[in-house]
């Protein structure tokens, strides 16, 4: 009796081993997975929030009529060749032919007049629509062309055509892009195993090379210990955004991963109320960047991975400008500049800090700083993004926080009116006219530099680093985006090395 | 008759606790700081924009109206449509507790199974090896939390001895017992506390009862200590274990959400803590309400599992 029972827990034991000992993870030659950390809501970046949508179906599954390199740069895609009027208000752009939709629908200047039709739309539910309200009419004049006419030049508008929330869909299809997405990418989705992943496969129908992996999983792992096991266990090939910087220093040292601390898109500042004292007074905001020692900042909050930043833009833009020299740590020099302002004995306030980690661990080492130069803050934890959003964002309701801003290009949120800055400066909204208005690339980037430039005088939120992109993968692949201009694992070059 | 109209009164009991609970959860959640509409589409989205997609998802209406809405639905099974995934909270939650369902029972039945005989030896010899070793096991399970056990599980057995993975969810699709699998340590990690707290209530329990007057009537007319701790003891101790045991399902779900998170599993966890941040109120609301059916049905499961342990409670009735 005994020795039957254990037998049969014996085999059973050895079944779940067996099963157990070789489940199929990808990897070979044709197949990859990558993980990310944050699961889309929706798989379509023109409607959902574009950050995670976009990290798994941009480039891979959906393509724009131009998009941007790994670079940063703008390049032809579903346009091959464009033009722009003399006044800057009409943009030609000739469309490749041969393209179609992963359903077999052609594309051409009709589903291309459609897309950005949807996008412009009073009932469009796009969140970046801010980007592309300067087009008051689209024509497709032949199936060939598309023509858009604009209110106002707008000299960023071919960059945002390129990002994630202007990629073209289809009529018949766009509806149910959030959970079956047909584009006209080189991946199709096959199947979406919510709260997991989704698995992409190469299509045959791709107007442009066929990608060197046939298999394509996205993985969604939350928890940053997950992701390092994961990689370590071999169950996802990629992590192109490691979530905690602590652990990336055990990637670098092991011969199986090749690592790269790239530069990401993500500012991490300090938002300060503007329209509040203390914080109106410009002695006060830059006595408080003076305060902190951002090299230390970087050392303590992501094991020193990231880059201290001197105003809203990151080097992983083009047009980046290292402002950090401008008001250095020098504490000081800081207390002179309260005193002068009327503060010798410091104030407190409130710092409504979200509750995400490296927003967390920075509040606490900015106390330190700031109580060094007499200042207190009070720290208050806030749910992110809920009440973060209603709380700080839409009530302006604090008189500082500390969030990352993921969007490349974004320094324009310095002139919106209303913002949670509450910072209201003419001089800064005519630069981002200027901008808008820029007739060629040379002059867009002097504008860029000159806005980078206004910022970091006028400080209206204290800028600290830069958020490191740190990019994990099994040694072995090749094609990696080392940096990440926009948010993105564009698997269409990913190749094992034979 | 009686009995019939006792069971009716009962359930109807459960469907106003019921009520009253879905407007409670509907209203609270609400009340809850978040716009969906602006979470779900950035902090870039302009007013119109928020308009439009908040009258896509119907949130524009009364509260009440989206109240009765929802109450409405829910009778003819129908649980509305997620605002963030798109597609019918239904079936959305049936896939998640494919995966929550069975690693819940197998932490309940892996606590049960280690608790029982844990807590029986210890109180059988109070005082001695078996009993210290037992209450030092329920003292640090009770102490050390289950995401952390998670953790060390994960480190031992699935990156050192690579016996398991380190987490993920294969999906039953893919063969049963890879997916089997895959729950074995996360079930650990939610059984041990569970165990813990078992384990000692079932102690106190077994040594309460060994100092009764039948057991003593017992080991007086001949019967050995081993038997009359067998047949006598443990069965007339269990009553306080099943209590317990109900108790603390509500916490093997909230144990759930961490370990869920810990060992990446797309389980009823993570999508009630993925809901709540994104404020998915929809899938939240029906999360919370199933959550209620849940305790309520093991409520009652209890009080049906006493009348069978405890002669005299069917008596009564």
């Amino acid at each position: 009796m005994m020795t039957k029972h254990s037998d049969l827990l014996k085999s059973v034991c050895l079944a779940v081993l067996l099963s157990g000992a070789g489940p199929a993870f990808a990897q070979g030659t044709d197949a990859v997975t990558f993980g990310q950390a944050v699961e889309p809501q929706g798989l379509d970046p023109t409607v959902s929030s574009p950050v995670a949508a976009g990290q798994v179906t941009w480039q891979n599954v959906f393509e724009g009529l131009v998009t941007i390199d790994r670079d940063g740069q703008i390049v032809p895609q579903l346009a091959t060749a464009w033009t722009i009027s003399d006044d800057g208000l009409t943009y030609t752009f000739t469309l490749r032919e041969g393209v179609t939709f992963q359903n077999d629908v052609a594309f051409d200047s009709s589903t291309a007049k459609f897309t950005i039709d949807r996008i412009i739309a009073d009932e469009s539910t796009n969140g970046q629509k801010a980007n592309y309200t300067a087009i008051t009419s689209v024509a497709a004049p032949d199936p060939g062309t598309l023509v858009l006419t604009l209110s106002d030049r707008n000299a960023d508008l071919l960059y945002w055509l390129g990002y994630p929330a202007a990629v073209m869909v289809e009529p018949s299809s766009a509806q149910d892009n959030g959970t079956q997405p047909v584009g006209t990418g080189p991946f199709k989705v096959d199947e979406w195993r919510k709260g997991d992943r989704v698995i992409m496969s190469a299509w045959d129908g791709y107007w442009g090379d066929a990608p060197a992996v046939r298999t394509v999983t996205a993985r969604f792992i939350a928890d940053p210990q997950g992701q390092a096991a994961a990689l370590q266990s071999g169950q996802i090939d990629i992590m192109g955004d490691l979530s905690a910087p602590e652990l990336f220093d055990q990637f670098v040292d092991n011969d199986n991963f090749d690592t790269v601390a790239g530069a990401g898109e993500m500012e991490v500042v300090a938002g300060m109320n503007n329209a509040k004292p203390p914080f109106d007074d410009l002695r006060v905001r830059q006595a408080l960047m003076m305060a902190i020692d951002r090299p230390s900042l970087v050392q303590a909050v992501s094991a020193g991975y990231g880059t201290p930043i001197g105003s809203h833009f990151s080097p992983a833009s083009p047009f980046y400008e290292d402002m950090t020299a401008l008001f250095p740590y020098d504490p000081e020099k800081a207390k002179e500049l309260l005193s002068e302002a009327g503060y010798a004995d410091g104030f407190t306030f409130d710092f409504k800090v979200p509750n995400r980690d490296y927003a967390q661990r920075a509040a606490e080492i900015l106390q330190a700083f700031f109580s060094q130069i007499g200042v207190t803050a009070n720290i208050e934890s806030s749910d992110f993004p809920a009440a973060w959003i209603q709380d700080v964002f839409k009530d302006t309701n604090y008189d500082m926080t500390i969030i990352g801003h993921a969007e490349p290009l974004d320094i324009g949120i310095y002139a919106r009116d209303p913002y949670y800055f509450n910072y209201d400066n003419p001089d800064f909204k005519a630069q981002m006219t200027t901008i808008a208005a820029a007739t060629d690339e040379t002059e867009r980037e002097a504008g860029y530099r000159k806005a980078q430039e206004m910022l970091a005088q006028d400080m209206p939120a204290l800028f600290l680093y830069s958020y490191p992109k740190l990019g994990v993968w099994k040694s072995g692949l090749q094609g990696v985006w080392e940096n990440g201009p926009v948010p993105a694992n564009d698997m269409t070059d990913i190749h094992w090395m034979q | 008759m009686t009995q019939a109209f006792k069971r009716l009164r009962g359930l109807a009991g459960a469907v106003m606790v019921l009520a009253v609970t879905s407007l409670l959860i509907f209203v609270l959640i609400d009340a809850a700081p978040g716009d969906p509409a602006e979470i779900m589409l950035g902090t870039s989205a302009q007013a119109d924009t928020l308009a439009a997609l908040r009258t896509e998802l119907g949130l524009d209406r009364p509260l009440m109206v989206r109240y009765l809405g929802w109450l409405a639905g829910v009778f003819t099974g129908d649980l509305g449509q997620s605002y963030t995934y798109g597609v019918p909270v239904a079936g959305l939650i049936g896939e998640r507790m494919l995966v929550t369902l069975p690693l819940t029972l197998m932490a309940t039945v892996l606590a049960v199974a280690v608790s029982l005989p844990l807590g029986v030896m210890a109180a059988a010899r109070p005082g001695k090896a078996g009993d210290g070793l037992a209450s030092l096991f329920s003292q640090v399970g009770i102490a050390v939390p289950n995401f952390w056990i998670g953790l060390l599980l994960i480190l031992g057995f699935a990156l050192n001895l690579t016996w398991f993975p380190v987490g993920g969810f294969p999906g039953w699709g893919d063969g049963f017992w890879a997916a089997l699998w895959s729950l074995v340590l996360p079930a650990i990690a939610l059984a041990i506390p569970q165990a813990a707290v078992l384990t000692r209530v079932t102690r106190a329990a077994v040594i309460e009862v060994t100092n009764e007057d039948f057991i003593r009537t017992a080991r007086a007319k001949g019967l050995s200590r081993r038997r009359a701790l067998w047949r006598h003891t443990v069965p007339n101790s269990l009553l306080p274990v099943v209590t317990m045991l109900g108790l603390q399902i509500p916490f093997l779900i909230s144990g759930a959400v961490l370990v869920e998170n810990v060992f990446s599993l797309p389980g009823i966890g993570t999508l009630a803590y993925q809901a709540l941040s994104q404020r998915d109120l929809i899938v939240v609301q029906n999360v919370v309400l199933l959550f209620a059916v849940i305790v309520l049905a093991v409520n009652a499961g209890t009080d049906a599992l006493y009348a069978r342990l405890d002669p005299r409670l069917r008596a009564r009735k």
